[in-house]
């Protein structure tokens, strides 16, 4: 049994390590583990995940749900809800192997489906509004079934251990895509459980996330507004269900969610010249229950996308680089160097300043 | 004695090195291996590659030099010693230092020289040659910071909150372009003839030691920023 919270302290802070290939050349998974590998200081095996972009050429068109079961009644639970939804053109457990750090781990299925037509015109929603109302259904009413992943041509992979094994432990070296974030976990305020560890997904959409937010409840109450249900017992899955509402749902761009969870002083915004001072009004008055508040670096994943993103006093580090076409992000420079020594640039993006990189135009992945 | 890191913990390295019993010692692939140094006294080591974060944390009088970039927390509180980085450092470079300098060539991140502090016997210096990120030289007790700025010649070469906080040792900016949220509680001067000597000293080493061309150092180049002492009541957290 791996200790729980409170029953072994090692001082550390979480990791977090993102690779990004401009070209959409294939990356396989196991360049991801070793990055993360680099920084095994910073977790405590209370948690790692990866999420992989581009990895499920073959299903591009169908949303991918990974889900977790506490036990098969569970599954049965949750397939009659799916079957009654979807259209479910391929089912299997997802592919583990065993690993000894890895115990107690839960039923892990893959799903890849298509919303029923005539539910979809029934309800007059668009599929991704459709997806993400189901997905918040399952998690919330289907009682030992936790869908963790439910993206197109994208997957989560997390687990209770360290990143390394939990790489291991999902053979990730089988997987290749053309974008990965990964996460060690040190968690301080909640317990480390399998649903707890990162990345935290929606659709699309996944973050990992190295820090504390002490906005956390701000943030939930404004969410839950809006139908988005946190279930999970940790502060970054309010994060993604806030890039999906600020992203997906009112259509803001990537600087503006920035902008909004990453908010700019006052006394800074006084400073702006006038047009930027008006925008940044703007932004924080409408959504000043949406600023994050307490120290974090993030990683949010998207399709064809990847944003590094610092709190505004840049109270976690984060270090970035390009190699040719490849773009790396980690906690630590460490993490990069040691997948690839030589680097062109090397650069500590400031706090509150978003670095976006996306496919090169035309690239199909 | 040459030392290759991969596959070692970074205490592992410091015993290695203590084992030599030569007094000096060159780290090889160094990538993230933490607390290299840390309070050792008495010794000379070169490292390549990234050595890890609290590289030479409470240093007590060795000489490092690292041949690429360094991460955080460089020099955390150091007594004295030597630390060169040939590259750029991360964050909280030189935190509560109270001996000894820190030389790095390039940038640095956030919260540098925070709560940097002096006494009778031990005058801290750390010199960064591009520029600092936000919060330089914060809740500053004593020591001198010297920002030089290369390549931000045209724009302010700190971040945000400069010297919040400061209430002892001084920031010198080599710029033009004062931060433009300068407390008000703080002043800001040009280098008096004896300190301009002081800084064609620091500037000269951090160009030979980095084999850079020579910087010429003209008073009116430099700002000195300070506690404002005019009211010693106000003193006691003057920059906040």
């Amino acid at each position: 049994m791996l200790k729980r919270e409170g029953q072994v302290r090692i001082p550390a802070g979480c990791a977090i390590s993102g690779i990004f290939s401009r070209s959409g050349a294939p990356v396989n998974g196991g360049r991801i583990v070793q990055s993360i590998a680099a920084m095994h200081d910073r977790s405590n095996g209370l948690g790692g995940g990866f999420a992989g972009y581009g990895i499920y050429p073959g299903y591009k068109d169908y949303f991918a749900m990974h889900v977790f079961f506490d036990d098969q009644t569970a599954r049965r639970d949750c397939e009659e809800f799916l079957q009654r939804h979807f259209d479910i053109v391929n089912l299997s457990r997802i592919p583990t192997r065993k690993v000894k750090s890895i115990r107690d781990e839960p039923l892990i299925w893959r799903y890849f489906v298509q919303p029923l037509h005539h539910k979809l015109a029934d309800c007059q929603l668009d599929e991704a509004e459709y997806v993400s109302r189901c997905v918040m259904r399952i998690n919330s009413t289907v009682k030992g079934a936790y869908v963790f992943s439910s993206g197109k041509n994208m997957g989560v992979f997390k687990a209770v251990g360290y990143p390394e094994d939990v790489g291991e432990f999902y053979r990730l070296e089988e997987y290749e895509g053309y974008c990965w974030t990964a996460h060690g976990r040190y968690p301080t305020n909640t317990p480390g459980w399998w649903g707890g560890a990162h990345p935290f997904a929606l659709l699309d959409y996944s973050v990992v996330h190295n820090g504390e937010i002490s906005s956390y409840d701000a943030n939930r109450r404004w969410v839950e507004m809006f139908g988005y249900r946190c279930s999970l017992l940790t502060d970054t899955e309010v994060i993604a269900y806030i890039f999906d509402y600020l992203l997906r749902r009112l259509g803001l761009t990537l600087e503006e969610a920035a902008a909004i969870v990453a908010a700019p002083f006052w006394d800074t915004i006084s400073r702006m010249p006038e047009e930027e001072r008006e925008r940044m009004i703007c932004l924080r008055r409408k959504f000043s229950s949406l600023l994050i508040t307490g120290p974090f670096s993030i990683l949010l994943g998207f399709e064809g996308g990847l944003m590094a993103l610092n709190d505004r006093l840049k109270l976690r580090s984060l270090v970035a680089a390009e190699a040719g076409d490849t773009f790396y992000v980690a906690s630590e420079e460490c993490a990069i160097r040691t997948i690839q020594p030589q680097l062109n640039r090397v650069w500590a993006p400031r706090g509150g300043e978003p670095v976006i990189v996306r496919l090169n135009e035309g690239v199909q992945v | 004695m040459q030392i290759q890191a991969p596959g070692r913990t970074g205490p592992q390295l410091n015993q290695l090195m203590e084992q030599t019993g030569e007094g000096r010692a060159c780290l090889q692939d160094v990538c993230g291996q933490r607390y290299l140094a840390a309070g050792r006294a008495g010794f000379s080591l070169d490292i390549y590659g990234t050595p890890g974060n609290a590289l030479g944390a409470w240093l007590d009088g060795c000489t490092i030099r690292v041949h690429g970039n360094a991460q955080d927390a460089v020099g955390d509180t150091m007594n004295s010693g030597s630390i060169r980085i040939e590259g750029m450092a991360g964050d909280a470079v030189g935190y509560a230092m109270r001996g000894g300098e820190i030389f790095v060539r390039d940038s640095a991140g956030y919260r540098c020289g925070v709560h940097m502090k002096a006494s009778d016997r031990t005058q801290p210096l750390l010199v960064i040659g591009g520029t600092a990120g936000s919060f330089l030289g914060e809740y500053l007790a004593g020591g001198s910071i010297l920002v030089l700025g290369i390549g931000a010649e045209n724009r302010v070469p700190v971040g945000n909150f400069c010297g919040r906080g400061m209430y002892g040792g001084r920031i010198i900016l080599r710029t033009r372009h004062l931060p433009p949220d300068l407390s008000s509680r703080l002043t800001v001067r040009t280098p008096r003839p004896e300190e301009t000597g002081q800084l064609r000293q620091w500037v000269g080493r951090y160009c030979r030691m980095f084999e850079l061309p020579p910087l010429e150092v003209q008073p009116e180049d430099f700002q000195i920023i300070e506690p404002d002492s005019a009211n010693p009541c106000q003193r006691l957290y003057a920059g906040i």
